[in-house]
């Protein structure tokens, strides 16, 4: 049963296509990967196992916890939740593709500044969710705690801390560094 | 070095932040070594009974699958050092999810596809998994975890009950609760040349490779163990884990590397968790509060394989002055899961129904509920005599009372109301041992000025790596940032578990005392020979027994708002006051004081474990079941601290900080509930379904 040649540790463990795999190309972080992955790959697998992109955690497998959140096409997914196979050519960025150059990106500086956290498990998965919240809210999007007449203008929607700890409900923390979350995404807030 | 010399406590951020901030940090499970393959628990389906099959056919038919390790063909262990550990080694099914195979596949997909495809035949016996207060099996063990005797009495407690003018008699229920650090259980085990190295998530590998040594019949210089980076324990990786076990076996058996994650459901049964709690206490007073008798009794439950006795009724034996008292555990074994710690066993659930009792004594006499606290502060420590290193608990009080605004107060109860929202406050003390562990340290100084201190420590998020550098650097008198921290790592001197809120203390004063002795060698002259110097030392002094009795203090204050028409409370404020010793790090100690308060509110507000008879299983057994508080829970939550200057407890003057913060917490928000509503709910959490009936 050992048929596979494991030469090194991500991308040459690829088993050859067959019925149940399929090849296609994820825009990973800025660079085009080709991979053949079994049709069962969730994402955050692909990313962890067949990618080396281990800054994305599982926390539950079930899209319980938020811990691998990513942005796919910009928008932040439980990518636990998603089939590598139905991701064919999207951009997905990771908790690696934010910092520019050797310069983490501000949301990551905040969260180091705030001590936005403490076994750092959580960290990638809301840094990434935090990204993503801040587009939504920028292109409009309501949550349970936006005035209606706020919704209804259209525009961007101004965060405070109850907007932001709404919105961040998703990204679960065992360590309880919710108050220094929601202070290291008000630093980067508009 | 451009860097200044920083004194103990200064806000100092984490060593690994930017690894963590970046995702480039790797846990257990993030070491690729080339050949990996995945293994999947098979857990039991029955609660108590015997295997008398494992049918591997279908499975082994599953393409990638390798083999499947059962009962028949795992390799033989030694006898474990902890009975949980002794996996695949008999027929026997002690608890539901208990592992009954393991299948070893190429990829994730096929090794959760072949543990699907196992079909195992049990012969199942009637199972027993209800505690009760009076449950047959109960008995009096001799000790309680902690070593604690399991009962302590002083003067004659009934007598002073029954002659107080004023008594309370209350029972408490606790269901389990449930550790769920955000990182699963995990382990990478590969052998090569008889040496085996395992990468685990645990909060002390120095124990894991004693764990492995023994089981596996290795010389401890054959076993290595690495937990660089751990996602949380909360004590659930204190002790050796069967994932670490089994990844070991199947990387025996195929050669290969072998990767094992426990899915999150399979932690509430493999992980231990806070045992249920059932508790009764008594409080005898005089009509001025002065307390006469305090009676603690609790009964819990364990499991078949092994014996743990939540210590809940210790705390009494600490807090407050009375001349009867009687604090008792009883246990009974049942067909259930294995209880372990969960951040401060004993002292969390001990301390919720304590002092509710507190405040049902408060209510029942007409006094301030900080007031009776105070009139009741003993001048030694009541179980033992011996006098206090130092206790703040006093002046925890007065200043979280100051600082929450306390006495603005209207005692009357259901007195507050804005539209559908009642509103209220409650109050709780803490309290927590002072716990030092045997732990050796080097300290190395290079030619070219900087420093390298060795321990093996564990970082699971407290910040240990941070504030090893700063005790090392204060030592050395040099900037922290000249300061190489290597923790981690079985090969590393030993260190103890971080557990007991111990870690600071034990690791750091064999770090003072190395990095003391080192600087001592420089000053003598002589320069750096290129080799460079190293001092080593051990921490057998602070490790030894104290004649003082020495614990951390604190007191929480709480704001609740219920809703009349759900009956869902929601935490408007929460302020907690410690008194721990000398704080070491500003910064990482605030955010451990909040961690704590945070498990504390899901303790009272949404964690619940609920044991299904039928099946003998916890039914919660995901996070999307138990709730753990989510960021919206989380509104104005403050700690603060008095700095003490304890000079009985280590070179540093510190206490342990990670386990306080929730002792307290849930009776705090419970009687603020009470004050609110004037309903008291006697068991957690105070979910609306709770509530409702007596809104
Ligand atoms: S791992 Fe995806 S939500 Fe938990
Ligand atoms: S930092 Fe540990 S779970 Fe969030």
């Amino acid at each position: 049963m050992d048929t596979i040649a494991w030469t090194d540790d991500t991308d040459a463990a690829q088993p050859p296509p067959f019925g149940d795999h399929s090849t296609l190309t994820l825009h990973v972080n800025g660079s085009d990967r080709k991979l053949t992955l079994d049709h069962r790959t969730t994402l955050l697998d692909a990313l962890r196992e067949h990618l080396g992109l281990t800054g994305a955690k599982k926390g539950c497998d079930h899209g319980q916890c938020g811990a691998c959140t990513v942005l796919v096409d910009g928008r932040r997914a439980n990518s636990c939740l998603l089939l590598a196979v139905a991701q064919d050519g999207r951009r997905v960025t990771t908790i690696e593709g934010l910092a520019d150059g050797d310069r983490p990106h501000p949301l990551q500086e905040a969260f180091l500044e705030r001590d936005a956290f403490q076994c750092g498990y959580c960290t990638p998965g809301q840094i990434c969710s935090a990204l993503g919240m801040l587009g939504e809210a920028e292109d409009g999007f309501p949550s349970y705690v936006t005035a209606p007449d706020t919704a209804a203008a259209d525009g961007p929607v101004p965060l405070d801390a109850e907007e932001i700890r709404e919105r961040m409900s998703g990204n679960l923390c065992r360590c309880g560094a919710y108050p220094r979350i929601v202070e290291a995404i008000e630093d980067v807030t508009p | 070095m451009s860097h200044a010399t920083q004194p103990l406590g200064a806000p100092v951020a984490r060593r690994e932040g930017r690894e963590k901030v970046t995702g480039t940090a790797r846990y257990a499970v993030e070491y690729h070594p080339a050949g990996r393959l995945h293994g999947r628990i098979v857990p039991a389906t029955v609660a108590r009974g015997r295997v008398t099959a494992v049918r591997t056919a279908d499975a082994l038919a599953v393409p990638g699958v390798h083999t499947v390790l059962t009962h028949e063909n795992a390799p033989r262990l030694r006898e474990p050092d902890d009975p949980v550990l002794a996996v695949l080694q008999n027929t026997r099914v002690p608890h539901r999810g208990w592992p009954v195979a393991l299948v070893v596949a190429d990829s994730l997909e096929a090794a959760r596809a072949g543990a699907a495809a196992v079909r195992v035949e049990y012969e199942s016996a009637g199972h027993d998994t209800v505690l009760t207060w009076d449950h047959p099996g109960m008995y009096t063990p001799e000790q309680a975890n902690g070593g604690y005797p399991a009962v302590r009495e002083r003067g004659d407690v009934e007598a002073a009950l029954a002659a107080a003018p004023v008594t309370v008699d209350a029972t408490y229920t606790l269901g389990g609760l449930h550790n769920h650090p955000m990182e699963p259980h995990a382990s990478t085990a590969r052998w090569a040349d008889g040496h085996l190295t395992v990468h685990d998530s645990s909060q002390g590998s120095t124990t894991v490779r004693d764990s492995l040594a023994q089981a596996f019949g290795l010389g401890r210089d054959r076993v290595t163990v690495v937990s660089e980076h751990v996602g949380g324990g909360f004590g659930s990786k204190g002790t050796t884990r069967p994932q670490a076990v089994l990844a070991a076996m199947a990387a025996r058996l195929t050669g290969r590397p072998v990767h094992i994650a426990l899915p999150r459901r399979y932690m509430p049964a493999l992980v231990g968790h806070r045992a249920p709690t059932i508790q009764r206490v008594r409080l005898g007073a005089d009509r001025d509060g002065v307390l006469r008798a305090v009676s603690h009794e609790v009964a819990t439950q364990t499991s078949r394989i092994k014996e743990f006795v939540e210590q809940a009724a210790v705390p009494a034996r600490v807090m407050y002055a009375s001349p009867h008292s009687r604090t008792t555990h009883r246990v009974v074994a049942l067909d259930v899961p294995t209880p372990s710690w969960m951040r401060a066993p004993g002292e969390a659930p001990g301390m919720y129904a304590l002092e509710s009792a507190m405040d049902e004594l408060a209510c029942a006499l007409g006094i301030d509920p900080v007031e009776l606290r105070l009139r009741n502060e003993p001048a030694v420590e009541p179980d033992s005599g011996r006098p206090f290193s130092s206790r703040g608990l006093a002046g925890c009080l007065h200043e979280g009372a100051r600082l929450f605004r306390w006495y603005d107060r209207d005692p009357q109860p259901a007195a507050r109301q804005e539209g559908r929202w009642l509103l209220g406050t409650g109050t709780a003390s803490a309290t927590y041992p002072v716990l030092v562990s045997p732990s050796a340290a080097s300290a190395h100084a290079a030619p070219d000025g900087s420093y390298t201190v060795r321990v093996n420590a564990t970082d699971i998020g407290t910040g240990a790596r941070t504030v090893i550098g700063q005790i090392a650097a204060a030592a050395l008198g040099t900037p922290q940032e000249n300061v190489r921290v290597e923790i981690g790592d079985s090969d590393l001197p030993p260190g103890s578990v971080a557990g007991g809120s111990s870690g600071t203390a034990s690791w750091g004063s064999a770090v003072h005392h190395a990095a003391t002795a080192l600087a001592r060698r420089l000053a003598e002259g002589g320069g750096v020979p290129p080799e460079g110097v190293t001092a080593t030392a051990d921490n057998e002094k602070e490790a030894a027994a104290s004649p003082f009795a020495r614990h951390a203090f604190g007191a929480h204050f709480a704001e609740v708002a219920v809703d009349t028409l759900t009956g869902e409370v929601r935490v408007r404020r929460m302020l907690g006051v410690f008194a721990a010793g000398r704080i070491l790090n500003a910064r990482t100690a605030r955010s451990q004081f909040i961690g704590g308060m945070t498990m504390g509110l899901g303790m009272a507000l949404t964690e619940g474990s609920t044991m299904d008879p039928l099946f003998g299983d916890y039914a919660e057994h995901d996070l999307a079941s138990y709730h753990i508080p989510v960021c919206a829970d989380v509104t104005d939550l403050q700690a603060h601290w008095i700095d003490e200057d304890d000079h009985h407890l280590n070179p540093m003057g510190s206490k342990g900080i990670g386990e306080i913060g929730i002792v307290g917490t849930a009776a705090a928000l419970g009687n603020a509930v009470r004050h609110a509503t004037g309903v008291r709910t006697r068991s957690l959490p105070i979910t609306p379904d709770t509530l409702l009936p007596y809104l």
